[in-house]
């Protein structure tokens, strides 16, 4: 055993293929499953129950940072580290976008994986996170190929839609995945002489432009999120090809958050069977009220965050 | 007889398993229901939350099922799967079933920042180059049982065993194009890779 735990204290950053190959790696277990946001150990312990793959630990879900304004950081580290010691499944936070020194201490806390959140108040206006500098993974939110790509190209080992957090509305995730996917689909059909002219039309690393022309997918597994509030918002960002989903909002402000939790987590895994989604889909008390996007002011809207 | 190989598939890298399978020309399929096991001559139970997928298995009623199948028909274990396979977890959270006498310790290496590559010699490919094994939140599994073999070491651990026709790993052989531990599984029962059985 000694010699097991000299391995874990190498050097933490590392930017060698096999640390990323191990950060996806991670992300690629994780894939079926649905991250929930939780508050505290209490909730932490009804989603690892309810069969969360992950939880996402943060002071305020997206819905209340909304309500009440003001600037939203990363979370006490006492109370992640509280949740950590509470559930055996991985733990996430979340770090300001550009705000590397979130990220170093979140990676001292040795939190499972990184959020750089678009529904935290970004630090840097211009620069993201140099991810690849870490050994911790990140995941990041994207509306379209484009964004994704350069997160990606950052070094994310995750993506997901941005989605509008706090939402409750599943329109803004729909709208991101769909264009994901569209762009995708149209770098399969260009010639070779194309793709270069494609990459800087999205600002996207060419590499990265080639790999999604050759696949039809991206290198690192594309996740949902944002406005996702009920089992039939599970399985249908799961049709439009999310490989899991994150609930943030949804589970801890519906008036059952133990049995939504379990629906959500059960439609995440038959997504495609419609008399299970039916059968989780009834008898569930009220969701969370949610809002319409045009209720929500382009400045305040969270998908804007991040370039 | 059926010579598909089932990948459990209700959570983790299960498709990753389904890839390396037909990249194999092995015939396979995703299990989510009990009656789909009744398709299969094998199965992977595959690496992701061993939590969550111990959960699953009570809550969709898969549990009785796959007991009764690792009685009769050879299973591969990865990471969380391999956890799942034991009969000794310590871990009320994870109910196992109960096929391989081992006892298991969750990360043993720690949390995703202990998360490590190595490079491990394979018993069952002596000769052959060494084998890039990605070990992700991965556990330790020990046992004293005369009828294990060990397949390969880390550090002096074991991490890949085998009993009869059932395989167990603490890392992840779908991470990789390196088909040569989905092939010894295979050579242990599958008609199209039996006959090379040493």
């Amino acid at each position: 055993m000694t010699e097991i735990n000299q391995t874990s204290k190498r050097p933490q950053a590392t930017s060698g293929a096999d640390n990323f190959a191990v950060k996806v790696g991670l992300a690629e277990m994780l894939k079926g499953g649905a991250i929930m946001d939780v508050t505290n150990v209490e909730q932490a312990k009804i989603a690892e129950d309810a069969g969360a793959i992950a939880v996402m630990a943060l002071e305020r879900i997206p819905s209340d940072i909304r309500r009440d304004g003001g600037v939203a950081r990363m979370s006490d580290p006492d109370m992640i580290r509280q949740i950590q010691a509470a559930v055996s499944i991985p733990v996430m936070a979340k770090c300001r976008i550009g705000h590397f020194a979130e990220a170093q201490i979140l990676q001292a806390l040795e939190v499972d994986f990184i959020d750089e959140s678009e529904v935290l108040t970004p630090a840097d206006e211009a620069n993201h996170v140099a991810k690849h500098d870490f050994k911790v993974p990140f995941v990041c939110g994207a509306t379209c190929l484009g964004e994704a790509l350069r997160r990606i190209g950052e070094g994310a080992a995750m993506m997901r839609t941005k989605g509008e957090a706090g939402s409750g509305n599943i329109v803004e995730a729909v709208r991101h995945m769909r264009t994901i996917q569209n762009e995708m689909k149209r770098l399969t059909i260009l010639d070779k002489e194309q793709l270069m002219s494609a990459a800087k039309d999205m600002g996207a690393p060419y590499d990265l432009v080639c790999y999604v022309a050759e696949h039809g997918k991206l290198p690192v597994p594309n996740f949902s999120a944002g406005g996702i509030a009920t089992p039939a918002d599970a399985a249908l960002v799961r049709q439009l090809g999310a490989e899991a989903v994150f609930v943030g909002s949804g589970i801890f402000m519906s008036e059952d958050p133990a049995a939504r939790a379990a629906a959500i987590v059960k439609a995440t895994t038959f997504f495609d069977d419609p008399e299970i989604l039916l059968q989780v889909s009834s008898g569930l008390k009220s969701g969370m009220k949610g809002l319409l996007m045009q209720d929500i002011s382009p400045e305040d809207r969270l998908a804007t965050r991040g370039w | 007889m059926s010579d598909v190989v089932g990948v459990l598939a209700l959570q983790g890298a299960f498709d990753k398993h389904i890839e390396m399978l037909q990249a194999l020309g092995v015939r396979c399929r995703r299990v989510r229901f009990a009656q789909e096991l009744d398709e299969c001559a094998a199965l992977i139970i595959p690496g992701g939350e061993s939590t969550t997928m111990s959960l699953l298995i009570q809550k969709f009623d898969l549990y009785g099922r796959l007991c009764e199948f690792a009685k009769e028909k050879p299973m591969m274990g990865i990471c969380a799967g391999a956890i799942l396979m034991a009969d000794e977890v310590g871990d009320s959270r994870v109910i196992a079933l109960n096929v391989i006498p081992m006892t298991v310790v969750r990360n043993a290496y720690g949390r995703q920042v202990s998360s490590f590559s190595a490079e491990l010699r394979l018993k069952c490919d002596a000769g052959g180059p060494t084998y890039l094994a990605h070990f992700i939140r991965a556990p330790g599994i020990k046992s004293n049982n005369e009828n294990i073999e060990v397949l390969a070491e880390y550090n002096g651990e074991a991490v890949m065993m085998r009993m009869g026709r059932n395989m167990v790993l603490t890392f992840h052989p779908e991470l990789t194009n390196d088909s040569r531990i989905h092939v010894c599984w295979l050579k242990g029962f599958h008609p199209a890779y039996k006959q090379e059985l040493l």
